[in-house]
């Protein structure tokens, strides 16, 4: 216990003596929950949005109506049909909807500014849900969990899933494969130290570092962002410890299959982080990706983790439907660390 | 420390090591007494560092037998890397700790206790004259200074043999010489010294020596019977008569 303990604070000094690695670690996952939290938004707000009327009537003045007080939309004007083109090429709208009305119906066309398609997308669907079947009975959309559909919500978890893999599993491989460039890791080896006691003298410190990360996020995202608290708090913490495990495994494995800290650093980065941000739902919903990269998403842990996550911090569902996740992850680590603590055993 | 009252620090016999077609060492056989200053010499990719790895238990060997500090090569590694040290020029201390933070890791690590650690860095502080280095950074220290610490830490749970990879690489003569009083130092308390080394003046130290050519001890003995047997005025010679045959070179 001595031993592992001296290893500990040995690895614990490294990384309180790297200033610069310290700093970063800590100050980015703020920077980025701030950033996708405030700055970094989907949601779509104030449309400015023309309207084209070829006849009045009480259905298009309600809809007209409804477009003034609606938070989503500012309502720019009523035009003519010829200056609708000029408008929307000089962004001085971003929509146009046009009513006509033909026989007592009237129906509704829309036209959206698509340069930048999220954007438009909303803005279509904001106006469809406007102007749906009878403008007297304009469809009414609860949204669920989320009310003011805020993005920031969305991002916690996926942020969450990104910095872990970042701290545990590149900063773990490149430190183990820096004490193999050194050599200092043989210093260890020829001594009666065990491999495996060698190993938990290193990750015990990330491990540490990534709970403080943990409890940092968590803080902010109830308290800053805004997340509503429930008792669900626990079964979050409990999944991310799980995940944070599963990111340290990566590592070992990670620093077990290469030897200099360049490679170490691209296979990380490579092969884990870019499936996180790009497959793991985190910015893009798994739903609308093709058939192929969706059954690959399903051996991205992440991809678990963020889905969990938002059941437990978004929907605040209970720890029973979150059971699959949980066994996933759980298999996942358990084989991920049984492979790494082999690899390691066999050639250190 | 040593096991049994055997003669031999290390014996080995037909000692081999492949990797994939290619035979790093190729059946070496010698035997270092207890005590003695045996060096290992041969030119880069001769084979000395795998086969010092075998006999440090970091590397298990192909085929052949070998026995270190009494202990088999093959079946009992852990119990050799309690019985000795080890240090090499590379791979020394961890540069982002202090010295003494350096000696505590590892004095703890070879199982000393708080109040025989407190007494062997007070001894390496008197010893090496380096008490003000204390708490000053490795990377900061002098590289000679460094591998005099190096070689106290390497030696700090008295092992019955210590190995040393090419430990004077890179220093001054003046340095090199400082260092080889400590390896005589420690070979007078009885403990072996198995070393590695490019400079052949160093080999002229050694109680014996080994050349190593493509895998295979090609010459051993004494420093003056090598000299008389190629007719040789240096070890410098020596070596370059046994070595003009090798065919790696790296």
């Amino acid at each position: 216990m001595t031993i592992l303990r001296s290893l500990i604070r040995k690895e614990a000094l490294h990384i309180v003596r790297d200033r610069r690695t310290m700093v970063i670690t800590l100050v980015m996952p703020v920077v980025l929950l701030l950033l996708f939290g405030f700055a970094i938004s989907t949601e779509v707000n104030n449309v400015r949005t023309v309207v084209v009327v070829d006849r009045h009537n009480d259905q298009t003045r309600d809809i007209i109506e409804c477009l003034q007080v609606n938070e989503y939309f500012s309502f720019v004007g009523l035009v003519a049909d010829s200056d609708v083109e000029r408008l929307l090429r000089d962004g001085d709208a971003e929509a146009a909807l046009y009513l006509r009305t033909d026989v007592g119906l009237t129906s509704a066309h829309i036209v959206v500014d698509a340069s930048n398609p999220t954007s438009a997308q909303a803005a279509a669907a904001y106006l469809q849900g406007l102007t749906e079947g009878d403008a007297k009975k304009i469809a009414v959309t609860y949204t669920l969990y989320n009310p003011q559909m805020k993005s920031a919500y969305n991002f916690v978890p996926g942020i969450m899933g990104m910095i872990f893999i970042l701290i545990c599993a590149i900063m773990t491989s490149v430190s183990i494969v820096s004490e193999k460039e050194n050599g200092t890791m043989d210093l260890l080896l020829v001594s009666p130290v065990k491999p495996t006691t060698i190993i938990i003298g290193k990750l015990v410190p990330y491990f540490l570092l990534s709970c403080i990360i943990l409890a940092i996020m968590l803080l902010m995202a109830y308290t800053v962002l805004g997340l509503p608290v429930s008792y669900t708090v626990m079964t979050v913490a409990a999944l991310s410890l799980l995940y944070i495990i599963l990111s340290l495994s990566i590592g070992l494995l990670v620093s077990a299959l290469v030897s200099d800290q360049v490679s170490a650093l691209i296979v990380s980065a490579v092969l884990f982080m870019l499936p996180v941000i790009m497959l793991s739902g985190m910015i893009f919903p798994i739903d609308n990706m093709p058939a192929a990269l969706q059954w690959i998403s399903c051996a991205i842990p992440a991809r678990w983790y963020i889905s969990a996550m938002r059941k437990l911090m978004i929907q605040r569902l209970e720890f029973s439907h979150v059971i699959r996740e949980f066994a996933i992850l759980g298999a996942m680590t358990a084989a991920l660390l049984a492979l790494a603590l082999g690899k390691f055993r066999s050639n250190p | 420390m040593i096991k049994d009252k055997s003669p031999y620090a290390i014996t080995v016999c037909g000692l081999t090591k492949r990797f994939g077609s290619f035979t790093a060492v190729d059946h070496i056989s010698f035997d270092v007494a207890q005590g003695e200053i045996f060096g290992f010499l041969g030119a880069n990719g001769a084979g000395k560092t795998t086969a010092m790895r075998m006999l440090c238990g970091l590397s298990r060997p192909t085929s052949g037998s070998g026995m270190v500090a009494g202990y088999d090569i093959r079946t009992e590694p852990e119990a050799i890397k309690r019985h000795i040290g080890y240090m090499s020029q590379r791979f020394s201390l961890y540069e982002g700790l202090t010295a003494g933070e350096n000696i505590k890791l590892f004095a703890t690590v070879y199982g000393m206790t708080d109040s025989a650690i407190g007494r062997a860095t007070d001894e390496i502080c008197r010893r090496l004259d380096m008490a003000d280095m204390l708490s000053t950074l490795v990377k900061e220290i002098p590289i000679g200074w460094k591998q005099k610490l190096a070689f106290a830490v390497s030696t700090i749970h008295r092992p019955g043999i210590v190995f040393l990879d090419e430990p004077t690489g890179g220093v001054d003569p003046v340095m090199r010489r400082r260092f080889w009083e400590e390896i005589y130092r420690v070979s007078s308390e009885g403990m072996t010294v198995f070393v590695t080394t490019h400079y052949l003046d160093e080999a002229e130290y050694c109680d014996r020596v080994s050349i190593m050519v493509d895998g295979r001890i090609a010459a051993l003995d004494s420093p003056d019977a090598l000299k008389i047997r190629y007719g040789a005025a240096t070890m410098d010679e020596v070596f370059r008569t046994v070595a003009r045959d090798a065919t790696r070179n790296e």
